[in-house]
């Protein structure tokens, strides 16, 4: 068969979000659970930086919501990318088209969620 | 773990095309030393137990690629694994996973070979330079770029390790892949625009999922996935840069 031939993959779109989540998943995530899910119940963390209103006050903000939205959203890309290969790897190969829609439509949702509730803060 | 010598039971994976339906295990007692590879107990059984048992080999010596089997489930090559560390066995050998068997322990490589072109594995030239003026000189670090790739002995354990080819046929593999990467990283080759359109297609780069048990099985210390795996990056740059002409370069 010719190169030529082949058709391009259209993959790039969602692995270019994958991949981008990865990076907040490996990069950014295991400080944020360091910081709120350890620091701030044991007390490391200064009293009231983390409070309701305060971090309201934040996501209220532009840079806030700048800042949040990628981290959440592209988390869901990059987990619902690897739980859709995941089954190819699981070895399920019917209804992969559903299980597409399914996934990334989740991812969507999510994202499209996210940017709702920040854009109503 | 033996002091390395005595006897070592080994089930064999026995497969007649003309008198089996299915294959079928069977069982040999071989004597072997410090030094006995796997391959040295099938030459063993070959020429003093069965002289039917059909195996692929030549060099002994892990650089002709062609004596690769499924050793306790594990892609390997015969002559560069020793039967001291499985000692007292049983030792269990098969053809490689995911090719189809010929007979015993020997397997249909088209599905490899017949893909092999498609990788353009070979130095391309826009213009060829003419003999008189010499060769093209590379530097040491240049050369560094495709040395870990350009060690890739076309083994097919890689195609054994993998999942997603035992799943899909059609993916392209490791070492094909491998291969791309090895000639699009040479100073002297201007093919890469003819070698996109594999990298860019469902079967080239984004049928892998990162399993990586094509690296963790390669002899020579090829790493296929990390360079399936910038490939992908090449591939995501080419997706969106081709519209601004300064991409890698894909044709359509």
């Amino acid at each position: 068969m010719s190169n030529q031939n082949k058709p391009r993959s259209h993959e790039p779109i969602v692995w270019l979000l994958f991949a981008a989540g990865g990076m907040i998943a490996a990069m950014l995530m295991p400080a944020l659970v360091v910081i709120t899910g350890i620091g701030a119940p044991v007390g490391l963390i200064a009293d009231g930086s983390l409070d309701h209103e305060r971090v309201i006050g934040m996501l209220g903000s532009p840079a806030g919501k700048l800042l949040v939205f990628p981290l959440i959203s592209l988390l869901f890309w990059h987990a619902m990318h690897r739980i859709f290969h995941g089954l190819h790897d699981l070895g399920i190969q019917a209804g992969l088209g559903y299980y597409r829609v399914l996934c990334y439509g989740f991812a969507l949702l999510a994202t499209l969620l996210t940017a709702g509730i920040l854009f109503l803060i | 773990m033996s002091d390395g010598s005595g006897q070592i039971d080994i089930l064999i994976s026995r497969y007649d095309p003309e008198r089996d339906d299915q294959p079928h295990t069977e069982r040999f007692t071989v004597p072997y030393q410090h030094d006995s590879s796997v391959l040295d107990a099938l030459l063993y059984i070959k020429d003093r137990i069965d002289g039917s048992l059909s195996f692929r080999w030549s060099c002994r010596m892990a650089i002709c690629g062609s004596c690769g089997k499924m050793i306790n489930g594990v892609p390997r090559l015969s002559c560069k694994t020793f039967l001291r560390d499985y000692a007292p066995g049983p030792l269990h050998i098969e053809a490689l996973h995911h090719f189809p068997v010929i007979k015993d322990l020997v397997v249909e490589q088209a599905g490899f070979l017949d893909k092999l072109p498609e990788a353009r594995p070979w130095l391309i030239r826009e213009q060829e330079q003419a003999l008189a003026d010499g060769p093209h000189r590379q530097s040491p670090r240049q050369r560094a770029r495709f040395a870990s790739t350009s060690a890739c002995i076309n083994c097919l354990l890689c195609y054994a390790a993998c999942p997603q080819y035992g799943m899909k046929p059609d993916f392209a593999g490791p070492a094909l892949l491998a291969l791309v990467e090895r000639y699009n990283a040479d100073s002297r080759d201007q093919g890469r625009a003819e070698r996109m359109p594999l990298i860019n297609a469902e079967d080239g780069v984004w049928s892998c999922t990162l399993v990586g048990n094509c690296s963790a099985v390669c002899p020579k210390g090829v790493d296929p996935a990390a360079a399936i795996n910038r490939n992908k990056l090449e591939s995501a740059k080419d997706y969106f840069l081709r519209f601004l002409k300064i991409g890698s370069g894909g044709a359509e």
